[in-house]
């Protein structure tokens, strides 16, 4: 085996332990412990065995396996930007609902006194 | 109560005391929505005389008008009037505005500025015939005057309005709820006031350009 291949294959055992990790905290939901394991299994399959990477390649049409896994990498990405973009729109709108709680609430003190 | 008047101000203290003067003998009851202003904005509109809620830190437009109209309807209001804090609006508007609400013509009433065309400076009707073509084809209602501060709501449409954004969106939003919620519409035809201050208020073209993006982003991604 070459080093790169050890080196990812023992990342991806450390990534895999944190997803495992995260998901018994509860702060994972088992569709993204699902999703996230089949990630790293990937990556893991992509870096020992590389010629999957050809046959996944002729499969969906791309040329060359590396290409391959590139576009897959760059969707990837892209999707978990998105998602976080989304969930940032909604924590900054829950501040404003917080914010908004705080001084409608104090007004109302105010008033009392 | 009939009548509230919305003023929402993020470090207005120059003129915010003048406008809550202008407006409290047509309204009923004034709130000065203080959106964690770093300067005297909330003293200067209390000691006008308005009632001041005070956000502790700064979230945008779109949440102080958020905060005053959910006060508003608290308070018993059968019309809210959202107006700006820069000095821009008369307070004669204020009643012409509510007008069409009051005679049950209208469920929302927008104040357009752009009647007087020879008024607004010509760079500031580029930028609002951009954000009112922005505004069609992204909510697909054609208003007059999309970016405008003054508005009128009937306590009904008040109580309806979802806000979600919390920045200069905010106007393009409100259009997209009278699309929404079938509301009757009346564009008001208003005098703006502007001074040099009022015009450095307003959005420069770089914020008109993130509240843009943001307005694609928002649409693209819901």
């Amino acid at each position: 085996m070459l080093a790169f291949q050890i080196i990812i294959v023992a990342f991806v055992l450390f990534a895999l332990s944190r997803v495992i990790a995260r998901f018994r905290e509860g702060s994972l939901t088992a569709g993204w412990l699902v999703l996230w394991s089949a990630v790293w299994v990937a990556v893991a399959v992509a870096a020992i065995l590389p010629q999957t990477t050809s046959w996944f390649a002729r499969l969906i049409g791309v040329g060359r396996g590396v290409d391959a896994v590139i576009y897959v990498s760059i969707i990837f990405l892209f999707y978990l930007v998105f998602r976080v973009f989304l969930r940032l729109q909604k924590i900054d709108h829950d501040i404003t609902l917080v914010v908004r709680e705080l001084a409608l609430k104090r007004r109302g003190e105010a008033d009392k006194d | 109560m009939r009548t509230a008047v919305v003023v929402p101000a993020y470090n207005e203290e120059r003129t915010v005391g003048e406008v809550v003067r202008s407006v409290r003998p047509v309204a009923d009851r004034v709130f000065v929505v203080d959106d964690g202003s770093t300067d005297g904005t909330a003293a200067a509109a209390a000691a006008a005389g308005a009632e001041v809620i005070r956000h502790f830190m700064n979230r945008g437009l779109g949440a102080a008008l958020g905060t005053g109209i959910a006060a508003a309807v608290a308070a018993g209001a059968e019309f809210v009037v959202t107006f700006d804090a820069d000095g821009q609006h008369r307070a004669e508007d204020v009643p012409r505005i509510v007008e069409p609400l009051a005679a049950g013509r209208a469920d929302a009433a927008l104040g357009c500025r752009t009647a007087d065309r020879a008024r607004m400076p010509a760079v500031r009707r580029l930028a609002n015939w951009i954000g009112n073509a922005l505004t069609f084809v992204l909510f697909g209602l054609w208003v007059r005057d999309s970016q405008s501060g003054l508005r009128a709501f009937t306590r009904r449409a008040a109580s309806e309005l979802e806000i979600m954004t919390d920045r200069m969106e905010v106007s393009s939003e409100i259009v997209k709820e009278i699309k929404r919620h079938g509301w009757r519409l009346a564009e008001v035809p208003i005098v703006p006031v502007y001074t040099e201050y009022s015009l450095s208020k307003g959005q420069g073209f770089i914020v008109g350009l993130k509240t843009a993006g943001r307005l694609l982003l928002n649409r693209l991604m819901r």
